[in-house]
């Protein structure tokens, strides 16, 4: 067998997270209607002042169309044919362990996300979403001690009203896509976070999120807010099971830094990217972005995306404050049939504001990967810095990696650099490795380990051993 | 250990080696020169199992084994180790990570326990020691940004670590200059044993004083055409190729 065959069986492996979880759930009927959005506002005993958001969201996307540049091949959606709420009926009062249905506690524990503190990872306190609803929320009591508000967004609406009102689309308005207008009227839960004035948060927060019921779409919606001189890190997981149909994901996050706080925002994307010959797989359609809104603060991405059938999705930095920056670091992978359109937007208002994208696409089989970015630099963003780092490794002759960089500059002192490169894995590597005992597979493993290093040392350390192992496993049986 | 009958081979469908024969016994030290182009490292892509060279005929046995129906990690986990002549870079790969990978792999195969981390990077250091490589060199990746010498050393180093039966050495003397060529010459005869041989291909005696060879050959268009003692080396470097050609032509 040659490389090529060898790598081309190697990508076959099997996506481990793909089972399904047999819970009692209550689902709406199919369709999307004034009366769905009132029901849910209903069942989440929300605030009037939402309910006329959300019904404010949904007349608007009502005469919007889905958006078309990105360079992908996205088949029709109908949203009248979509679940827009499903709970797993058990979850009620869903802070005290007890109360979990065991089988959701058996999901957890499976996908590794144990939901008794003492069983996790120390120094990561975790929100646990299934399909709709948030399951549970760990070491809420340890943060709260500080004053950090970690808990879903359900629970925010109703006990932090002033909060939600403040900021809850104040970075992404639900005029800004059609994505982020849908989510504004459906969203259904999510996580958020609040980290006090100059409190450094001493945990990772991070929220797993589940898609189970079928037929179901997932809208979360994040919101985090660092105060001055401030620090959190977060870090979102996601998978959900195997099925013929495709689902749709359409999430909404959004960040606040102000004065000299920082927020380090990290995704492991890992949803059902559909079988080899492109059946099934979610619709990843998300809009996040930050906001440096004031002097000093910093916003960075991390992002390794190995799931999903479609990707679309471009996390962004407002970068208002002087001296703020922005920083974004992907790897996207994509194999058999997957598609990504993924990149960023660095907004330079600021005088002295700085921001940094390095993007490393990998694509294998049939898939088609996409850099878009936009680097734009505003009148008074006196020099603004940025550095453009974007690299495409091609694992077969099949796929495609393309890329489009956007630079706008209005300010003469600014400087923006752009700087790519698109290499095929190399047969003098692979048998480098195979030389000194490292089977195709393994050396696969390492070469691409290696080309993402600088991204993957972004990650918090739990988690990039993790993200190793995923890109590795993504990519079995796929150089070829 | 290493018994090579009437091979031939190609590449592209050109013929390179046309009919070699060699026979390499535990404990023994060959070297291979020969003019440029005259198929050393072909020769040596065929043992390790390069896949763009094509064998059409002969056999290859290592270890009583056939050695041509293995896959190259199979080889390498037996004892093959291949020192390239063009040694390749592997960003972002630290030497620790890959050589981690390399020395467990061969463990596994001699059913020995995995290092743990402690442990390996105590046996790194040992062999570091011992080849005189320089630390810095260790901390980063694989050949990354290396200068031709500090590629060289790795692969003796390399080569320390994964403690192969059979080492073939490809031009890993050239690039060096004269300290470096003494630390790489003394790494090979350091780790010298009954138990493991050498096939040095080179085009300098200068290295053979140093790892002196129990047996020279010479290959020209793709054959051995004349075998003999060290003294061969001395022979080659004073007069060239020139009569070895006209000798091989007049037969
Ligand atoms: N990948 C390849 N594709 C085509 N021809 C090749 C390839 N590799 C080697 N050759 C050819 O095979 C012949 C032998 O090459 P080889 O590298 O084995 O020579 P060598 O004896 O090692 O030479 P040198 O002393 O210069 O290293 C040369 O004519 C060379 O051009
Ligand atoms: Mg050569």
């Amino acid at each position: 067998m040659n490389n090529d065959e060898i790598i081309q069986n190697l990508t076959q492996s099997d996506y481990k997270y793909g089972f399904t979880t047999n819970v009692d759930t209550e689902t709406f009927p199919k369709g999307l209607n004034e009366d769905i959005i009132r029901r849910l506002s209903a069942i989440k005993q929300e605030p009037e002042f939402m309910l006329e958001w959300r019904l404010k969201a949904y007349n608007y996307w009502k005469q919007m169309e889905m958006p078309l540049w990105a360079h992908l091949k996205i088949p029709p959606i109908d949203y009248q044919d979509i679940i827009y709420y499903a709970a797993p009926k058990t979850v009620v009062a869903h802070n005290s362990l007890d109360e979990i249905d065991p089988e959701l506690k058996k999901t957890f524990d499976k996908l590794g996300i144990p939901l008794e503190e003492q069983k996790q990872l120390s120094g990561v306190a975790v929100d646990a979403v299934m399909d709709s609803v948030s399951i549970k929320t760990t070491f809420k009591e340890t943060l709260a001690n500080l004053g950090i508000i970690f808990c879903s967004m359900s629970e925010a609406i109703r006990e932090h009203p002033d909060l939600i009102k403040k900021y809850l689309g104040s970075v992404v308005p639900y005029t800004d896509n059609f994505f982020a207008a849908l989510n504004s009227a459906v969203f259904s839960d999510g996580s958020f976070v609040y980290i006090p004035k100059g409190v450094r948060c001493p945990m990772e927060l991070s929220t797993y999120f589940r898609i189970n019921a079928r037929n179901t779409g997932q809208f979360e919606r994040t919101l985090i807010i660092a105060d001055e001189d401030s620090y959190v890190s977060y870090l979102e997981g996601c998978t959900a099971p195997i099925r013929d149909e495709n689902q749709l994901h359409a999430a909404v996050v959004e960040l606040i830094a102000l004065r000299n706080a920082e927020i380090k925002y990290s995704t492991v994307q890992n949803w059902y990217p559909g079988d080899k010959n492109g059946k099934g797989g979610i619709y990843n359609f998300v809009t996040k972005r930050g906001i440096c809104k004031e002097e000093n603060s910093k916003i960075s991405w991390t992002q390794v995306e190995t799931g999903s059938a479609i990707t679309w999705k471009y996390p962004s930095c407002i970068l208002k404050g002087d001296h703020s920056v922005g920083e974004f670091y992907s790897v996207a992978v994509t194999n058999n049939y997957q598609q990504a359109d993924t990149g960023t937007k660095m907004i330079h208002i600021g005088k002295n504001t700085r921001s940094r994208i390095v993007s490393k696409g990998i694509s294998a089989g049939n898939s088609q990967n996409s850099y878009r970015g936009l680097v734009k630099i505003m009148k008074n963003a006196e020099n603004a810095r940025n550095f453009t780092q974007c690299d495409s490794m091609l694992l077969s002759d099949r796929c495609g990696a393309h890329t489009f960089p956007y630079i706008e500059i209005d300010n003469p002192t600014a400087i923006a650099e752009h700087e790519a490169t698109t290499s095929r894995i190399g047969e003098d590597q692979i048998f480098y490795c195979n030389q000194r005992g490292i089977s195709t597979e393994d050396a696969v493993g390492l070469i691409v380990n290696g080309y993402a290093r600088e991204v993957l040392n972004q990650l918090p350390m739990e988690f990039a051993v993790e993200a190793q192992k995923l890109l590795q496993i993504t990519l079995e049986k796929s150089v070829g | 250990m290493l018994t090579i009958k009437n091979l031939k081979a190609q590449i592209n469908g050109k013929p390179i080696l046309k009919g070699i024969n060699l026979e390499i016994k535990a404990g023994e030290v060959h070297a291979i020169m020969g003019p440029n182009g005259s198929g050393k490292s072909t020769l040596a892509s065929v043992l390790a199992g390069r896949d763009y060279v094509e064998v059409t005929n002969g056999e290859v046995l290592f270890m009583g084994q056939n050695l041509l129906e293995l896959a190259p990690e199979e080889r390498a986990r037996m004892g093959i180790f291949l020192g390239f002549q063009y040694p390749v870079e592997i960003p972002g790969v630290s030497m620790v990570t890959f050589m981690r990978t390399a020395v467990n792999e061969i463990r596994k195969y001699r059913n020995l326990p995995q290092l743990s981390a402690s442990d390996f990077l105590k046996y790194m250091r040992e062999k570091k020691e011992l080849v005189e490589i320089d630390t810095q060199l260790t901390n980063r990746s694989v050949n990354e940004g290396f200068s031709g010498g500090e590629k060289k050393k790795n692969e003796i180093f390399q080569m320390a670590m994964l403690e192969p039966k059979l080492a073939i050495l490809d031009e890993t003397d050239s690039g060096l200059d004269i300290d470096a060529l003494r630390i790489v010459a003394n790494g090979v005869n350091k780790l010298k044993r009954p138990d493991n041989a050498y096939l040095v291909i080179t085009h300098y005696q200068r290295l053979l004083d140093y790892i002196v060879p129990d047996v020279v050959h010479v290959l020209y268009d793709g054959k051995i055409v004349k075998t003999a003692g060290k003294e061969l080396a001395l022979e080659l470097e004073e007069k060239g190729y020139d009569w070895i050609k006209k000798e091989f032509q007049n037969l």
